[in-house]
């Protein structure tokens, strides 16, 4: 993730002052989800680090690491969290609001073009297509994942992905109750895998 | 569009689940989506819950945004708002909390191992949702080898994934699949 060329502009800025407004926010986060065609987060590390120099590469990666440990959509929890961080309660807001105001909008005109042409045999075999090449991405991702996290060598910890697979994915148990036995399961693993 | 008044209750339920189990990212819930409104309460069918998740994904923006258009198809513009709040606002309070309290956790063993043990999870999840959404989209040979094309380009090229998308709506459109 990390290469030398992109060290932020502004060194030299004192911290305080060099916090983007909440309008900055808001309007950097709508920008960052306008462009984000094919995955969010390289256009919010992009505009970010490299356009607006507001954190540094590093700086970004601790971040971003967090927001994967919470619930909820990476990019969203980091809206929430560098907002926070610049502007207290209205940043988190601007920001979030910027990153969801131009997508939701597209949805939601999207969502009535598909209420009233969805039936339309050439678009329905459209939309079938795509459904499918998603489909596709999707595993493409998954399979990414597992091969990152295998590495060459199985390790106990890839059980609890595989049980997670069976039982939410094949046999289409209820979330909450996989959760509530897989989580402290996995937690218990990573502990004892690092005695 | 439905007019059952329970509908709005039905959403908040499921996406406000959806938003604290979410783990890693919004896709890993796509499975509990499905069961919810598919299986479970019969508001979508199959095949268009999978071309929803086409056109979310075929759109910028977060993937969560997925929720809005589901909502939106399930009870309209309320409904798209009303889901996509659900699906937000507990996760974005537990992350705005989280801010808060963060420097004191920062290096603390327990949220490296907590951290850690949750990887794996998520990769699980994210290959339900890939299983399920497969077999959402699965219409026959023709689909089936648009998925495998699809994972192909992804997986072994390094060009975007828009590329995949644009060339199977070419391919719907001009009737091969």
């Amino acid at each position: 993730m990390l290469t030398k060329e992109e060290q932020p502009a502004p060194p030299a800025a004192a911290p305080p002052a060099a916090f983007p407004t909440p309008l900055q926010l808001l309007i950097t986060f709508a920008t960052i989800s306008a462009c984000s065609f094919g995955g969010v987060l390289a256009w919010a590390r992009r505009i970010i680090v490299q356009e607006r120099g507001w954190l540094s590469p590093e700086e970004f990666n601790e971040q971003f690491a967090l927001c994967q440990v919470l619930p909820g959509g990476n990019i969203l929890n980091f809206a929430v969290m560098y907002g926070c961080r610049c502007a207290g309660v209205i940043g988190s807001f601007a920001a979030v609001l910027g990153l969801l105001g131009p997508p939701v909008a597209l949805m939601l005109v999207a969502g009535m073009l598909y209420r009233r042409y969805g039936d339309l045999p050439a678009l329905h075999s459209v939309f079938a297509s795509l459904a499918a090449a998603a489909a596709g991405l999707l595993i493409a991702t998954a399979v990414q994942m597992v091969a990152a996290s295998i590495k060459g060598r199985l390790r106990l910890h890839h059980a609890v992905a595989g049980l997670t697979f069976v039982t939410v994915g094949v046999l289409r148990w209820p979330l909450i109750w996989v959760l509530a036995v897989i989580v402290p399961l996995g937690i218990a693993l990573a502990w004892w895998e690092r005695k | 569009m439905k007019d059952d008044s329970g509908i709005f209750a039905g959403l908040i339920a499921i996406f406000a689940l959806c938003s604290v189990t979410a783990v890693g990212s919004a896709t890993s819930t796509v499975p509990e989506m499905h069961r919810q409104v598919v299986d479970l309460r019969g508001w979508i069918d199959d095949h268009t819950f999978s071309e929803l998740f086409a056109i979310a994904q075929a759109s910028p923006g977060p993937n969560v945004v997925f929720v809005a258009l589901l909502g939106h198809y399930i009870a309209g513009i309320p409904g798209a708002l009303v889901a996509l709040t659900a699906m937000c606002l507990p996760s974005c309070t537990i992350a705005y909390c989280t801010a808060r309290l963060i420097d004191r956790f920062r290096h603390a063993r327990w949220r490296i191992i907590a951290q850690a043990g949750l990887v794996p999870i998520t990769i699980g999840l994210v290959a339900s949702s890939a299983l399920v959404l497969a077999r959402a989209a699965d219409r026959g040979v023709a689909t089936a080898l648009v998925t495998a094309g699809s994972f192909a380009l992804c997986y072994w090229t390094r060009v975007s994934p828009l590329i995949a998308l644009a060339l199977a709506a070419v391919l719907g459109l001009t009737g091969v699949v």
